[in-house]
């Protein structure tokens, strides 16, 4: 199969979804930008004209509210935020409007919107540049959200996204961009809610997010050359999660390490870890392992980006606490 | 006006024995904004209200018990019994849901202004809100937005010249809400919000801006709520005794005020709407209490 990086995959998920259907726009922050969006919405304003992609002022609320609006007269917005940080000018249209809304009127209609966000981390930007704020809106009733970790899901979920009746965030990051892999050329979805397994393997389960999904991947190399087997697991959605999946594999390892990208505290990680130890008590061998961010804002100098986001080693520490082993003594 | 005021009336009657519980915001002596601009409106225009917008409903042609059956929180009520006073919709009426966050609906109703407008449509979104909307942001991007795009969009903004308790002058420091628009170019009116026609006037201007693709205008109605910020009381009760005006606004009722203008004879209307206002409310007690085993539905459509 033909092979595209990640951002390519968004924009041709882009280009796809708004030639099959009148209904697609775009609005947002640069969007005629050569560089906002990272290339993944490239020349879209010339193909499908500036109507259609709106490059909009810097009025985060405002323009979210606006897409909300279209959605419910009929139309299927793709709202950007070339940061997630500057979601949070709109967290009212958001939570208050469209993640209610179904259900405020009892199901006699519903936005069906997707809010593409992009996580963009490192590069010494600090910590209003830098946030992975999914945690926060996973807590939310009636507002799905996804996080892709590989080329083919990052087009196969937009594209779900945007025919889902109901509102989606989507959330990108582009760390991610430079990963390639294999995508189909036509239109399909991949299921919101539904999890990847990456790696079957019988030790230890890593459930990982978005880029600690790549990362799992990496650690489970290496674990792989200490002799243990460890069973990947890509989220892929965020709400809902696959509980399933999860909780199938943790059944058959007993020993699970969640790897989000986001801080410890009321995180996505406790969230999964916690439903692990609910309905897989019996099942477990060791405690459930989370790798996260600590819970301080991104640093901006160099060395402390390094000591701030968790690699690979992490997730392998990680594991070999939860079998037992002391720290730096495998191999 | 005169229906949208007994129904009110009789809203605010059960709120007093509790028969609703929800918190009712009533729009009692402001019946002649919402009149007014539904009047100047056509099917396929959209009206976006907010807290305050059982008028709104009505005006446009909501069912009578619709309404009574959704304040009474049956599962026979305009949205299912799920919103209560604050969240109304009738989308053939063109009400797609009523949002209490103020200035909530101002950036909706700009979002299908621009649906209308991408898809070469001719309707006209109107987004009511209030005095205190103006204090929010939001209210001031989607003015410039709306300019921008040239969106076929009415911003209705309802003065009565109370944010809840605090009147406008510990707000702000001049008396210029019709300025709101100028800022981002878009043209402003004021008008005396108890002259419905002088609404419907206004009202009539804007939208043929708006269908010409012209662009958004602002009209600011000058009203007063005869009743408290929220529930039957004037608020007198609990020590808001506003300025000492309800007197003089009482006075000035913009229902007698059309009625004396068109010679008409108001006690026959009441009481033919009345007629009509006990059957809706017969029928909407009627409607069922929603079951409790249900509360997880609709949290998503499928």
């Amino acid at each position: 199969m033909r092979e595209l990086n990640y951002v390519q995959a968004i924009h041709e998920a882009h280009r796809q979804a708004m030639a099959a259907d009148r209904r697609v726009f775009l609005i947002g922050q640069g969007l005629w930008s050569p560089w906002y969006a990272g290339g993944s919405l490239e020349n879209l304003d010339r193909e499908f004209g500036r109507n259609r992609v709106l490059d909009s002022p810097v009025s985060e609320n405002a323009v979210t509210g606006m897409a909300v609006g279209a959605a419910l007269a009929g139309m299927r917005p793709i709202v950007f935020h070339p940061r997630l940080d500057f979601l949070l000018l709109a967290m009212d249209p958001v939570i208050n409007q469209a993640a209610n809304w179904s259900y405020l009127f009892a199901g006699q209609s519903s936005v069906p919107l997707v809010i593409r966000a992009v996580i963009n981390r490192g590069g010494e930007q600090g910590a209003q540049h830098s946030q992975a704020l999914h945690a926060m809106f996973m807590h939310v009733p009636g507002l799905k959200t996804v996080m892709p970790a590989t080329p083919a899901d990052a087009k196969g979920l937009l594209l779900a996204a945007i025919e889902d009746p109901n509102p989606v965030l989507y959330i990108d990051d582009r760390w991610l961009y430079s990963e390639t892999g294999p995508v189909p050329e036509e239109i399909y979805r991949i299921p919101i809610g539904e999890a990847a397994v990456r790696r079957v393997g019988r030790d230890v389960t890593i459930v990982g997010i978005s880029w600690m999904a790549a990362q799992a991947l990496e650690a489970a190399d290496v674990l792989a050359t200490q002799g243990i087997d460890a069973e990947v697991i890509d989220l892929r959605s965020l709400k809902p999660w696959d509980q399933v999946r999860v909780l199938d594999s943790a059944r058959k390892t007993g020993r699970v390490i969640v790897a989000d990208p986001g801080w410890r505290t009321a995180g996505a990680a406790a969230e999964i870890a916690a439903t692990v130890a609910a309905e897989a008590f019996h099942d477990l061998h060791a405690p459930v392992e989370r790798v996260t961010l600590p819970d301080a804002p991104a640093p901006s100098s160099r060395v402390e980006e390094q000591a701030y986001y968790p690699r690979p080693s992490a997730i392998v520490e990680a594991a070999w606490r939860a079998l037992g082993r002391r720290v730096g003594a495998a191999a | 006006m005169l229906r949208i005021r007994r129904a009110e009336e009789a809203i605010a009657e059960m709120c007093q024995r509790g028969e609703v519980r929800c918190p009712c915001h009533l729009s009692i002596g402001q019946e002649a904004v919402a009149a007014g601009v539904s009047a100047a409106l056509i099917p396929g225009d959209t009206v976006w209200g907010g807290h305050r917008s059982h008028g709104h409903y009505l005006a446009q042609g909501g069912s009578l018990e619709g309404l009574f059956a959704e304040v009474l929180g049956r599962t026979t009520g305009c949205s299912g019994g799920r919103g209560g006073s604050m969240h109304l919709m009738a989308p053939e009426q063109g009400i797609p849901g009523t949002v209490p966050i103020v200035a909530g609906t101002i950036p909706l109703a700009a979002g299908a202004a621009l649906a209308y407008k991408l898809r070469g449509e001719t309707c006209v979104a109107v987004a009511f809100f209030g005095d205190g909307a103006l204090e929010e942001g939001s209210v001031h991007e989607t003015l410039n937005l709306a300019a921008l795009y040239k969106l076929p969009m009415i911003f209705v903004c309802e003065n009565n010249l109370y944010s809840s308790h605090l009147h406008w002058s510990e707000r702000r420091v001049a008396d210029n809400l019709d300025q709101a628009g100028a800022f981002h170019s878009v043209p402003g009116a004021r008008v005396d919000g108890n002259a419905i026609e002088e609404v419907y006037e206004a009202t009539r201007q804007a939208v043929a801006r708006a269908r010409l693709g012209a662009g958004p205008s602002f009209i600011e109605c000058r009203t007063f709520r005869w009743r408290g910020h929220v529930g039957a009381s004037s608020d007198e009760d609990v020590g808001v005794h506003r300025r000492g005006e309800l007197a003089e606004w009482l006075e000035y009722d913009p229902i007698r005020r059309a009625a004396e203008k068109l010679a008409m004879d108001l006690a026959a209307d009441g009481a033919e709407i009345d007629r009509e206002i006990e059957r809706a409310l017969a029928a909407a007690r009627r409607g069922s209490l929603p079951e409790a085993g249900r509360i997880g539905e609709h949290v998503c459509a499928s």
